[in-house]
């Protein structure tokens, strides 16, 4: 999912196990997952199913998943995943990180089963390695974003990204992490920008996979930045990896409360996958002052589709534009760009109203 | 002062209903039920929802919105949670949002939360903080409360008894006729949301359909709950929506069960844990019998007649199949 698998890599790979990335999603991956799973299954389970299933032609046998206690179906995903797989003649050996309910050991002796003999004190070193890539990846993405619209050269900004981000990932040890990040920030800061352009600032909220997984989102900050739009994310990987692999063992920086609380108003009552953190911070984002707000969400989420619904109230008392995008395995690629631009443009028209009114 | 809380015919009313009542009747409040379902109340909810929406929630908002110039108050409990470490799903956890987010002019609804997912937690925290917003005084919220769960209690031992939610909550009680009629030679196992399977209008009468057949019809609510909960158990991990469990629980029960001659696993469409138990009951409960299973999906499109001809197809196979196993029965 995403870039998820540089911190996932790194950690256990610095524990001596092998690992096998799945090459990353394509149309044929979702076409192996769409043929397998359960027609109405959300888009996330049929990507992740399809990854195992091209990773385990490259020879690996045992999945790694996180679990989850519901109410959202991600939970689930891991016993349903595996007994398709299971059917369809795969011999997989299933571990699924369940957040302890009752205390972290449960998750270190999964931790331990994947690793063999380690001593906890590697495996600890190992999480938290983990977790530091993911925090830089994160910085990376955020310098891109920053870049993207304002870039001279067509097209710099994610040659740039590329190579930093290949920075991180080469690091085998936590020791070379410091160096690699300040050589990897170094090239994002080469990038020639103009920074006095104007641009229209929009705020992705929604989903979590598909916000995090490019090709679920048709690469939908490239897109929104060739347009001249900075975008941020509601949610980084540091945070999701923190909060679902890592039961929030690291302390976050961006406070999941303020969302909750700025959310209150509409909605009162959390729904599972990031439903309060999509209405929550589309408040934020409006008294930001950000230009607008898009949901993306795979087409039957239900956390996302009770944020949705609560959306066109938002937008209309808080004065922000704000879009819904429902990706499935039909989204076609033309129909999204038109989509965007049409938004775009409606928020710097927008934009100019109200720089003349004031 | 008497005042009228509406209760809307849909979701969980027909688990609830007889308790929510029997509440509010003791306080001295009267109640008011939408009325049932009809083309124009769905037609209502769709155009108040959004799209992406499960029928069951878009027929709800018609519900609410059936009733709202009618009342004084809407009864709309938040649903968080019916049974430990478990929930409805994520739209029940919402619902009083939506609804308030997209209707205007509303009466207040009284939206507490009924959430049972922590150990020590009861239902009388919910009927308390309902009670108090008609009464002050405690003892009178306290009697009430035990009425209601001896109603509820009352309605859980009807269900098991073999009779359906619609014909122990509605008060005409004409349905009751269904249950007669003719002899049946087949018995049918429907598993599905009980907003779905039994509303007559959803279900496009399915129930009495099957009955018209000759079907002697089954369902998840039939069962006592530490026989569904038992039979879940076989799952390789526990499910966290108390409905879905109960659904996938009934499936494996009624696999099993030799008086029973079919399945149909209804859904709704676009539903989330319904698109996971339909897998898991095709993966897990199925898989040593060939009993016939029907997947029906059901959404605001599903047309009547298609739904008819796959009824009656469905119950040709039980029947061939049957005769097969009697056959076979005979020579070995
Ligand atoms: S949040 Fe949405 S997409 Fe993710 S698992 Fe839940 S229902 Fe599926
Ligand atoms: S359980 Fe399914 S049908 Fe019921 S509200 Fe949730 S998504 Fe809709």
């Amino acid at each position: 999912m995403g870039l998820m698998w540089i911190c996932i890599k790194a950690m256990l790979e610095y524990l001596n196990v092998d690992v096998i990335v799945p090459p990353p999603s394509s149309k044929k991956t979702l076409l192996l997952g769409v043929k397998h799973a359960p027609e109405f299954a959300c888009m996330p389970l049929k990507l992740n199913l399809g990854n195992f299933m091209e990773a385990a032609d490259l020879g690996a046998d045992t999945i790694v998943m996180a679990g989850g206690c519901g109410p959202c179906r991600f939970g689930y995903y891991a016993q349903v995943e595996h007994a398709i797989l299971r059917d369809l003649g795969y011999q997989y050996e299933l571990v699924v990180l369940e957040p302890p309910q009752k205390h972290i050991g449960d998750l270190l002796d999964k931790i331990k089963q994947i690793t063999g003999q380690q001593s906890w004190r590697r495996v600890i070193n190992g999480i938290r390695f983990g977790y530091h890539k993911a925090e830089a990846v994160d910085k990376l993405e955020r310098m891109a974003h920053y870049c993207r619209p304002r870039e001279t050269t067509a097209g710099a900004t994610d040659r740039a990204l590329q190579h930093a981000l290949q920075e991180i990932i080469n690091i085998a040890a936590p020791e070379g992490l410091p160096a690699a990040l300040q050589r990897a920030v170094e090239m994002m800061n080469a990038i020639q920008v103009d920074i006095h352009r104007p641009v229209l600032r929009i705020g992705l909220v929604g989903e979590i996979y598909t916000l995090l997984e490019p090709f679920a989102n048709q690469d939908i900050e490239r897109k929104l930045g060739s347009m001249g739009v900075e975008v941020d994310r509601s949610i980084y990987l540091s945070e999701w990896v923190n909060e679902h692999l890592f039961l929030g063992l690291a302390k976050n920086t961006r406070s999941s409360k303020l969302t909750k609380q700025k959310a209150a108003k509409y909605l009162r009552h959390f729904v599972g996958g990031h439903g309060l953190e999509t209405v929550g911070s589309t408040v934020l984002y409006a008294e930001q002052g950000y230009d607008g707000v898009i949901q993306l969400l795979p087409f039957t989420c239900m956390p996302e589709i009770v944020a949705q619904s609560i959306l066109p109230r938002i937008s209309a008392e808080l004065g922000i534009p704000a879009m819904t995008l429902i990706v499935d395995e039909q989204s076609g690629e033309a129909g999204l760009i038109t989509r965007l631009e049409a938004f775009v443009d409606l928020l710097a028209r927008r934009k100019q109203t109200e720089e003349v009114l004031a | 002062m008497s005042v009228t809380v509406g209760i809307p015919r849909a979701l969980l009313y027909y688990y609830y209903y007889p308790q929510w009542k029997t509440f509010f009747e003791h306080l001295g409040v009267k109640t008011l039920v939408s009325r049932e379902t009809t083309r124009g109340i769905l037609e209502k909810g769709i155009k108040s929802t959004v799209d992406e929406a499960c029928l069951p929630v878009k027929l709800a908002v018609g519900h609410v919105m059936d009733l709202y110039d009618r009342v004084d108050y809407i009864f709309l409990p938040r649903i968080v949670s019916t049974a430990r470490k478990e929930y409805i799903c994520p739209k029940f956890l919402g619902f009083p949002d939506m609804v308030r987010n997209n209707i205007d002019h509303l009466p207040p609804l009284i939206d507490n939360n009924l959430d049972l997912y922590r150990k020590g937690s009861s239902l009388y925290n919910l009927f308390y903080t309902v009670g108090k917003q008609f009464t002050h005084n405690p003892v009178r919220i306290m009697r009430a409360y035990q009425a209601s769960m001896a109603a509820l209690n009352n309605h859980c031992r009807d269900m098991e008894s073999g009779r359906l939610p619609f014909e122990t909550c509605d008060s005409n009680r004409h349905n009751r006729q269904d249950q007669d009629v003719g002899v049946s030679d087949v018995t049918i196992a429907v598993i599905g949301h009980p907003y779905n399977i039994y509303d007559r209008y959803i279900s496009m009468n399915m129930l009495k359909r099957l009955r018209d057949y000759g079907a002697n019809v089954v369902t998840a609510d039939q069962l006592p709950e530490h026989v569904f909960r038992r039979e879940a158990g076989k799952l390789p991990k526990q499910l966290f929506w108390t409905l879905n469990q109960r659904m996938v629980g009934a499936a494996f029960y009624y696999f099993d069960r030799p008086e029973v001659d079919g399945l149909i696993h209804v859904a709704s469409f676009g539903c989330g844990p319904d698109s996971m138990t339909g897998e898991l009951i095709e993966r897990f409960a199925r898989q040593d019998s060939r009993k016939p299973l029907l997947n029906l999906t059901i959404d605001e499109h599903t047309g009547e007649a298609g739904m008819v001809t796959r009824l009656e197809a469905f119950m040709d196979m039980v029947r061939w199949r049957r005769q097969l196993d009697d056959v076979a029965a005979t020579y070995y």
